[in-house]
């Protein structure tokens, strides 16, 4: 983790070309050193952060009043850092009898800021002080100052779960790695009323920024495995499948199986797991297929490469197949320099240090926090058979010299519907996701997918797509703004690059059209707006037959729906 | 350890911590004296030499000190 000071320095760089993020830092306790950490740290995720410090102790005023510089400045985040120090406090001053609704109140406060602050909140929530008034029993005493912060801590999971826009920043958990005698400095505490230490701020601006990441679409989606003495202990080619260490029992076998514990839960919370490794593929896959104190099976891989080529480049054949960026993808590997080689290849490429005993692999990962995510849907558990069939489907495609007939062949069906409250999970997820094949790359929450859905003045549309090897699932957007009685702005048109070249482009485009002509709209205006990743939708409307409108600010597209003639499809609507 | 070779060493990591490698300290030095050296850059100070010279001040040590010398002193006496 980087020092403190080296946050600081991170100030004085220009971070002129990175997109802004408007955050607001709201805190009971004082918070300079926590602002100067959060932009250093913003730097480092390539973010410039603009950020509006509240006055010391403003929470309740900045978000009670309508016309506080909070509201002024309508930021995209806002931060709340509520201490447990000041929870105390008000805890320690109340009459007796008022103590068993300490956490209640809070709860009120949290779920009335929530409702009244436009964009995301990101809540710190709250890191244990044991005040030993009770002792243990204050596990039997619900007014105790541990009952009620546990309650707090347990009921916040649960308020994040029915508002949206609330995301529950962790840092209780990272005092329960560090333990709180590294999070809390008390020199620091008496001469400044700020009570985190210098050597956890990165942590916790690390943790802030990594949930920010995940929602403005930053996550990782990928996981690369090496094998010997990564995934198993000992070399499966000298040792043989039925030799390597891993499985409980005494000895350094029960931290390998551990650590394919964690990474089967990743695979089932939709990571794409993949195996990079030099050795012979068939002696790489035996224990996989043969050894029982395996806890990965080969069906948990979705992508298995095992030769003798360099790791860079294998880990560019791994991702030509999953079509995901490399900056989505982790690469854990025990070896320094397969670890260097692949940093310095592939930089995007999230490679991490590993310490050197494999008992210590686990807990070092912990600390890292990779996998940050700012949605999560059971669809997700699917992905890696969806890879799998990906793969078969690319064996059959060769096996026909005529794309139209490979097409049909499949059976598409796609089922298009506005967005209702079955799938609005997934829509928000998608928009949050999708980078690649994304026109204007406007990431909307699942509160924002909502209200479009029942809005007037948007037409708004779901597509799967399901063929004879499997269902893909919702992976096409499209959300209309109607302009005027004669003109649709296309204001959202993304979909998932797992269906590309399937003609999907060309019905989406069908549907809208028809969707225009029913309703008596004569134009459709898309545009496409530049980011880092959407070039390969640089060209998208005119290669469906819209015109360019010159002289536009952006670049904007025009389609006469009267002059528009389609090209042919082979997806078939299914409609309710 | 003698007060100079302390000196130097304190030296040494207000340099690093304030990024300034033109600081000069005597015994006389103040925060009036050095431009980076503000509240908050103390707090960066303090805990740089306490891991330095793997010693905790006291909050009353911290607040009490009138210049470098008397900060000196105090680490002297851990």
């Amino acid at each position: 983790m980087l020092s403190f000071k080296e946050l600081k320095s991170n100030l004085k760089k220009d971070n002129s070309k990175f997109p802004v993020k408007k955050v607001a830092l709201l805190s009971d306790v004082a918070t300079q050193f926590l602002a100067v950490a959060l932009k250093g740290m913003g730097y480092e995720r390539n973010y410039g952060i603009d950020l509006f410090e509240a006055e010391f102790n403003q929470v309740e005023r900045q978000v009670m009043d309508p016309t506080s510089d909070l509201y002024q400045f309508a930021p995209d985040y806002t931060v709340v850092f509520q201490s447990t120090h000041k929870l105390l406090e008000k805890y320690s001053l109340m009459p007796p009898e008022a103590q068993a609704t300490l956490a209640d109140e809070r709860l009120d406060f949290v779920q009335l800021m929530c409702q009244s602050v436009s964009g995301r909140v990101v809540y710190y929530n709250y890191p244990e002080i044991e005040d030993t008034v009770f002792g243990s029993y204050a596990n039997k005493v619900a007014s105790s100052f541990t009952y009620q912060l546990r309650k707090l801590n347990f009921e916040l999971m649960n308020l994040a779960q029915k508002i949206p826009n609330l995301f529950i920043c962790d840092i209780a958990g990272l005092q329960n790695k560090f333990g709180r005698d590294y999070m809390f400095d008390s020199n620091i505490y008496v001469s400044t009323e700020m009570v985190l230490s210098l050597d956890a701020l990165p942590y916790v601006a690390s943790r802030t920024l990594d949930v920010i990441g995940a929602i403005e679409g930053k996550f990782k989606k990928c996981l690369i495995l090496d094998l010997d003495n990564t995934t198993w202990g000992g070399i499966v080619g000298d040792d043989g499948w039925e030799n390597i260490q891993v499985g409980h029992g005494l000895g350094i076998g029960k931290a390998f199986s551990e650590f394919q514990q964690w990474v089967k839960k990743l695979k089932h919370r939709g990571i794409i797991i993949a195996v990079c490794s030099k050795n012979d593929e068939d002696k790489a896959r035996e224990p996989f297929e043969k050894n029982p104190e395996m806890v990965l099976k080969i069906d948990d891989i979705a992508v298995f490469v095992a030769n003798w080529n360099n790791k860079a480049d294998n880990i560019r054949h791994i991702q030509s197949i999953l079509n995901i960026g490399f900056d989505s993808m982790v690469f854990l590997d025990d070896n320094p320099f397969e670890r260097n080689l692949v940093r310095e290849n592939l930089p995007d490429v999230t490679v991490p240090e590993l310490p050197e005993d494999p008992g210590e692999y686990l807990e070092y990962i912990y600390s890292l926090n990779l996998f940050e995510t700012a949605s999560y849907s059971t669809a997700d558990a699917d992905r890696t058979l969806q890879y799998q069939v990906e793969s078969k489907r690319a064996s059959l495609m060769q096996s026909f010299t005529n794309e139209a007939d490979f097409l049909k062949s499949l059976g598409m069906v796609s089922e298009v519907k506005g967005f209702d409250s079955f799938n609005t999970v997934r829509v928000a997820q998608l928009s949050q996701r999708s980078n690649q094949f994304n026109l204007r790359t406007v990431r909307y929450t699942q509160a924002d997918i909502e209200s479009l859905g029942q809005d007037e003045e948007y037409a708004t549309f779901s597509f799967t797509l399901a063929d004879k090897f499997g269902d893909n699932g919702l992976i096409c957007v499209i959300i209309l703004k109607k302009l005027d009685t004669e003109t649709l702005f296309v204001d959202t048109w993304f979909m998932s690059c797992r269906v590309l070249k399937r003609g999907m482009e060309d019905f989406t485009l069908h549907t809208i059209v028809e969707y225009a002509r029913e309703n008596g709209y004569k134009r459709i205006i898309g545009e496409y707006l530049p980011t880092a990743k959407n070039q390969m939708v640089e060209e998208h409307y005119p290669k469906l037959g819209f015109k360019k409108i010159e002289g536009a600010a952006s670049q904007q597209f025009e389609l006469i729906v009267g002059d528009h003639q389609g090209k042919e499809f082979y997806i078939t609507k299914h409609t309710h | 350890m003698e007060q100079q070779e302390i000196l130097a060493k304190v030296q040494d990591i207000f340099r690093d911590v304030l990024d300034n490698d033109s600081i000069v300290l005597t015994p006389q030095t103040t925060a009036d004296d050095v431009e980076e050296w503000d509240s908050l850059s103390h707090i960066q100070l303090i805990v740089g030499i306490e891991k330095a010279f793997k010693i905790k001040f006291t909050s009353k040590e911290i607040l009490s000190w009138n210049n470098v010398g008397e900060m000196i002193d105090c680490i002297a006496k851990k």
